[in-house]
């Protein structure tokens, strides 16, 4: 019960995470410590930029983060996860892209237009998984199976099947490098989107509302919180880190593929919550945590690439280390390792030893 | 064991930590008996069901059964059904998506391949015998609530069970559905099964039992046959008053004379669990709803503040209309409300003392006014301290406080807000009496300062000790408001059990 | 509570469940699609030949609709089943290619172990992570996922064709109804062609009826999930019932996948990608519900058979493209889920009013710890 209590607050969500963190570092010190090795170099265009593994951990974690953000906040007030953002991504995209084409030249203010109408259209999409989910009471995972299933098809109706090409600095700058800073802007965009809600969280309740809505609806409502509307702004939160996710998949690679931009993000997005220690079925959270979790996931595919495993097969491996956390961060597993500890002895437990309620 | 007996149970008692829960208890149940068992909250009768069934070690006493030599040792609700003790909930602990032959036959069925052409028969068998009116290839969801509690009686039955035990099994059905669960009732008794029957249902009671047993903070009050206890004694009995001693309790300070300004005032309100009524408030009052459980004392607060489907009625605050349709609106308008269930309607049980606190003073704020962690420290450090709160620390989970200390968790939550007109459903439900104390100083200070307040009780004393005012329920209807003189026990008690039973 | 009471008259027919209506309903959306293509598409949805095209197209993707459905009768649900097809359809390519054992039948009944073998392996896994751990099934199916289909890439990047003889010869004995036939426009009889896979899926569906209807094991997945904690009181085993309605599960992802292979000879690392999402949508369609406990796999069988009637007149369309066949498959899943919503809603609102009468019954979900332990 102790031991359950400590590990519930404070910093016990982020150990398991840490650890693993930490394991994963320990790991490459011993396999190759010129992993960690960062230096600079002259890329295509010219710039200096920062290289080296780590950077390009954090670097191209940066769409997984933000969405894991997003995917964090939904999971708290809805007690499931959102399995379009990764098809809703891609419509943003379609949509940021077909308004750049529309206005011809690509200006600074032609970007910032389209990225808001981007947004809204994300919002729009996302508001329609919200009222499924917080009206309809449908089931998350259900409610945005319609869109996942779907939504690619909507991104290739706004852009026809060509992958148009952007081609201009400014678009480089969001998806690589500013000139004259080495650090890869999509850093700045996870720093960015981390503020806000940080910000949103310090001068808003909202931390407060959502929590109580995904603890216990009945009496969040009962203390004149409105659960339908806290779940439809968490929808929308993540409508905005869906759009920023995908703004930076875009300009990453100057092009549109609604095909593969952002493809898969929601399986690992659902993990790094996991991971970073919040329980999918809603209520307390830490948005820490989840990018923890992406940080550990791209580490881990990262360091697999690192030992010359192909990119193809590092799903397998992922698989196993994801079941390792897990499996270690079940309350069963916990229970049983404590009721063990307790009695000194290695004495197996009986089957149906006693469980948190 | 004696003849005609099925079950005895002797000098049972069970403490839990802080409380003496049982304490020396005895009962008996003889064959083809409907014995009634009664109490008020917190008497101990669920207590005493959990140790019969299992659920609960007694720490001392013994169960005797028929057909079972010596002392019965139950463990597990499993142990108590396979030596003939059954007990069906006022839940339904069946599954609504199987049919009704499946729920009578599921979980006990040898081999893996289930014959239900078999099973179907043996069931509209049962079903026929029993005379309940459904049908073995019925889902049961769509079988009344009557029915699908009927057909856990039979499964019960089923099983050869010596005692039955019917925990509040009718507190959901309608009057014929009652009906239909009784003539069951009398049928199974007619063929020798010892039924216990728990209610709050005075006039249930005096229908089909013949012998009542009351029970009241843990101790035995006495065991008598139907006949020989009138209705209002009953009812006297379970308040521990004995009809003689009408002597009034000390109050524990003088009843602050409220003004005469109306801080809240309801015509005709109703809701989708109410039926329409009256209601109205002075500052500085204290009221307070009285009835049984079940007589809609509490759905009636639960209509003022908006927490059920509000479906009618005008409302002024301060001869001002409003609308309160949602508990946002009322909180707005100043009201605050303790629920009956603290555990589903009141604590946010993951979060923090501190986060508890504050919750209902950050919801009339708004969202975008954020209460400061320095100020909510300060808040929840206040009351923490003034409510004598015992916990760890302000950051410590709510879920991990005792009872009374969660109540005083959400006690503060609403005196942070400093409402007009404060709601105390039960407040001092499952508490200790000297935190029972403190809430009833507490409620008259705060009228002392010009709060209303309303005030609900299953224990009178409380009532008659803090309330200047009562409005008595029965069947979801005032029956009577009290005030004065009239607020004596016997005038209650009498009330409540019904003008005519009482003469 | 009007309505229930007329239920009481005896000789009176059954009303439909949930389960049923559900199911009834995609039945009736499949055959009201199908006429409506005959008439207005007609050509090959004037023959029976399309019926079974059908089936031999997507035999595969009927058992891991039936694995699904299993699964989220008893509440959970299993995101694997595509991945353990890529993988069955992976290695047992590659043993068909390699074993070098003489005999035909040997090498076949071997490689069919093979993929049963991996089918189950995963369940077993799965199951007791779920089952005895306590673990999200997401999760644990999630990771499930990722290990089948990082171990098919393990296994070969690149397309592996089976040339065992005796298997291609498997692969193209079909079963030949020229009765169902129709004749040529040269005038020959062309017979309807069944492929085996459609008859083990078709077989699949009736024992899964059948397991689910008439064994101890499949009324104990309804009724944990329907109620976990009544099943509980009921006597059932929750932890076995979900453990094994897992392994079940797996079983027929490693089946699916030989069936797979008999359609289509060849594994490929991106073989059933994504199919475990059509297969809930199949499963959602056909009447079965993610929060457990009403479902069924005829009801699964007709899901199936809807989303590929519509890929089916798709294809025959002008709108002939795979954007329009998501789309579509989009409109129908929104209307299925609308409409289970809409069934639970009713549900809910009845169950409601039907508990919430006087107070006396929230006493009773004060846990004793709150009645009894002030301090």
């Amino acid at each position: 019960m102790k031991q359950n209590r400590k590990t519930s607050s404070g910093l016990g969500q982020l150990l398991i995470p840490l650890v693993a963190l930490g394991i994963l570092i320990v790991f490459n010190i011993f396999r190759d410590i010129s992993f960690f090795s960062i230096g600079m170099r002259v890329n295509n265009a010219g710039n200096i930029v920062l290289t080296g593994n780590l950077i390009s951990i954090i670097d191209s974690a940066s769409e997984l983060a933000i969405i894991a953000m997003g995917m964090t906040l939904v999971t708290a007030a809805c007690g499931g996860q959102d399995i379009s953002v990764g098809a809703v991504g891609a419509i943003a995209g379609a949509v940021f892209v077909k308004v750049l084409q529309g206005m011809g030249a690509i200006t600074i203010g032609s970007v910032i237009l389209a990225f808001v109408l981007c947004c809204l259209a994300t919002i729009v999409f996302k508001l329609f998984n919200g009222t499924l989910v917080a009206v309809f009471k449908i089931q998350p995972m259900i409610a945005t199976l319609i869109l996942y299933s779907c939504a690619r098809s909507i991104a290739y109706w706004i852009n026809g099947d060509a992958t148009p090409q952007l081609k201009s600095s400014i678009i480089s700058s969001i998806g690589k490098t500013i000139p004259g800073i080495p650090v890869p802007t999509p850093i700045f965009a996870v720093i960015l989107v981390g503020l806000l809600l940080f910000l949103i969280f310090k001068f808003t309740s909202l931390r407060l509302y959502i929590q109580s809505v995904g603890i216990n609806q009945g009496a969040a409502r009962l203390n004149g919180m409105n659960p339908i509307m806290i779940k439809l702004i968490c929808f929308i939160l993540l409508g905005v880190c869906v759009s920023v996710a995908s703004l930076i998949g875009v300009c990453r690679l100057g092009q549109l593929n609604h095909k593969t931009l952002l493809v898969d993000i929601e399986m690992d997005a659902i993990l790094a919550v996991a991971i970073g220690g919040n329980s999918l079925g809603g209520g307390r959270f830490k948005l820490s945590g989840s990018i923890l979790g992406a940080y550990i996931i791209q580490m881990l595919t990262t360091t697999l690439y690192a030992m010359n495993v192909a990119p193809v097969n590092v799903k397998a491996y992922k698989a196993i280390v994801i079941i390792i956390i897990v499996v270690a961060g079940s309350p069963v597993v916990k229970n049983k390792l404590t009721a063990l500890w307790k009695r000194l002895r290695p004495v197996p437990v009986p089957e149906g030893a006693e469980k948190e309620g | 064991m004696e003849d005609g007996i099925v079950l005895t149970m002797r000098g049972i008692s069970i403490s839990f930590p802080g409380v003496k829960a049982l304490n020396n208890v005895d009962f008996t149940l003889r064959k083809g008996e409907i014995h009634a068992l009664m109490g008020e909250n917190g008497a101990g009768k669920s207590t005493l069901i959990k140790v019969l069934t299992g659920v609960y070690e007694k720490d001392a006493g013994s169960i005797c059964i028929e057909g079972c030599p010596g002392e019965a040792h139950i463990h597990s609700p499993q142990q108590a059904q396979n030596i003939g003790i059954s007990t069906v909930y006022q839940e339904i602990t069946l599954c609504p998506n199987l049919t009704v032959a499946e729920n009578l036959f599921i979980g006990r069925t040898g081999g893996s391949v289930v014959h239900w052409k078999e099973y179907e028969k043996r069931a509209t068998e049962i079903l026929e015998n029993l005379g309940i009116p459904a049908r073995a290839k019925q889902e049961l969801s769509r079988c009344s609530l009557a029915v699908q509690q009927m057909v856990a009686i039979a499964r019960a039955v089923d099983m050869n069970c010596k005692v039955l035990i019917l925990d509040e099994p009718t507190s959901s059905l309608d009057d014929k559905e009652v009906a239909m669960l009784f003539r069951l009732m009398r049928d199974l008794k007619a063929r020798g099964v010892g039924i216990i029957f728990v209610t709050h249902f005075l006039e249930q009671v005096y229908e089909v039992s013949d012998r009542i047993t009351v029970l009241r903070n843990g101790e035995l009050v006495g065991e008598y046959p139907v006949s020989q206890l009138p209705q209002v004694e009953l009812v006297a009995k379970m308040m521990g008053k004995s009809l003689d001693d009408l002597a009034e309790l000390e109050r524990i300070g003088q009843k602050s004379a409220a003004s005469e300004e109306t801080v809240y005032e309801a015509e005709d309100l109703s809701s989708s669990e109410c039926r329409p009524f009256d209601f109205s408030i002075r500052r500085g009052e204290v009221n307070g709803f009285t009835g049984l459980l079940g007589s809609g004392r509490s759905e009636s607060v639960r209509a003022i503040f908006g927490a059920d489907q509000v479906t009618g009625g005008q409302i002024r605050m301060n001869g001002k209309s409003v609308r309160i349709s949602k508990p946002h609106d009322a909180i707005r308008n100043g009201i605050g409300y303790l629920p009956e269930n603290r555990r589903r309607d009141g604590i946010i049980a993951d979060l923090s003392v501190r986060e508890n606190i504050i919750l209902a003073l950050q919801v009339i704020r708004g969202m975008n006014h954020p209460i400061s962690r320095a100020d909510a420290e300060a808040f929840a450090d206040e009351y923490i301290e003034a409510l004598q709160i015992k916990t760890a620390s302000k950051e410590t989970p709510i879920r991990s406080l005792s009872g009374g200390n969660q109540q005083k968790v959400i006690l503060a939550r609403w005196l942070l807000t400093h409402p007009q007109y404060l709601i105390l459903d039960e407040p001092t439900r499952g508490i200790d009496v000297g935190t029972k104390l403190e809430i009833q100083k507490l409620v008259l200070k705060l009228a002392e300062e010009g709060m209303s307040i309303t005030f609900i009780s299953s224990e009178i004393e409380e009532m008659l000790r803090t309330c200047s005012r009562l409005i008595v329920m029965r069947d979801r209807k005032i029956v009577g408001e009290l005030t004065g003189d009239d607020l004596t026990q016997a005038q209650v008690m009498k009330t409540i059990a019904g003008g005519e039973q009482a003469e | 509570m009007k309505e229930k009471r007329k239920g009481f008259a005896l000789g009176r027919r059954e009303p439909l469940t949930d389960t049923q209506m559900l199911m009834f309903i995609s039945i009736g959306i499949f055959a009201a699609m199908y006429i409506g293509a005959m008439l207005t598409l007609g050509g090959g949805f004037l023959k029976p030949q399309m019926i079974f095209d059908l089936l031999n197209d997507n035999a595969a993707l009927i058992i891991i609709s039936c694995a699904l459905t299993i699964v989220m009768i008893g509440g959970g649900i299993n995101i694997s089943v595509g991945g353990v097809i890529g993988l069955t359809v992976m290695s047992c390519a590659l043993f068909l290619n390699n074993n070098g054992i003489e005999s035909a039948f040997l090498s076949i009944l071997l490689t069919f172990l093979l993929a049963l073998g991996i089918g189950l392996g995963f369940g077993l896994l799965q199951g007791f992570l779920v089952s005895h751990l306590e673990i999200q099934p997401f999760i644990v199916t999630l990771a499930g996922m990722f290990l089948a289909r990082g171990l098919t890439t393990i296994l070969s990047v690149n397309p592996v064709k089976v040339t065992n003889e005796g298997f291609l010869a498997l692969v193209s004995t079909k079963l030949k109804i020229s009765w169902l036939g129709y004749v040529a426009q040269n005038g020959n009889l062309i017979p309807a062609k069944i492929e085996i896979g459609a008859v083990v899926a078709v077989a699949v569906v009736f024992l899964m009826f059948l397991l689910l209807r008439y064994t101890k094991l499949g009324r104990g997945i309804y009724a944990v999930g329907g109620n976990r904690q009544s099943a509980l009181m009921l006597g059932i085993n929750v932890k076995n019932t979900i453990f094994w309605s897992y392994v079940i599960s797996g079983l027929l992802s490693g089946l699916a996948g030989f069936v797979f292979l008999m359609h289509k000879p060849a594994g490929n690392a991106s073989v059933a990608m994504r199919s475990e999402m059509d297969a809930i949508a199949s499963s959602i369609i056909g009447g079965t519900l993610l929060t457990g406990g009403v479902g069924g796999v005829i009801g699964t069988f007709f899901g199936t058979m809807i989303l590929a009637t519509i890929q089916k007149i798709i294809a025959l369309s002008p709108l002939n493209a795979s954007w329009w066949q998501e789309m579509a498959n989009g409109a129908m899943l929104s209307f299925f889920i609308l409409l289970q919503s809409v069934v639970l809603m009713r549900k809910n609102r009845s169950g409601s009013r039907k508990r919430k009468g006087p107070d006396g019954k929230k006493k009773k979900t004060e846990d004793p710890a709150a009645q009894s332990g002030s301090s």
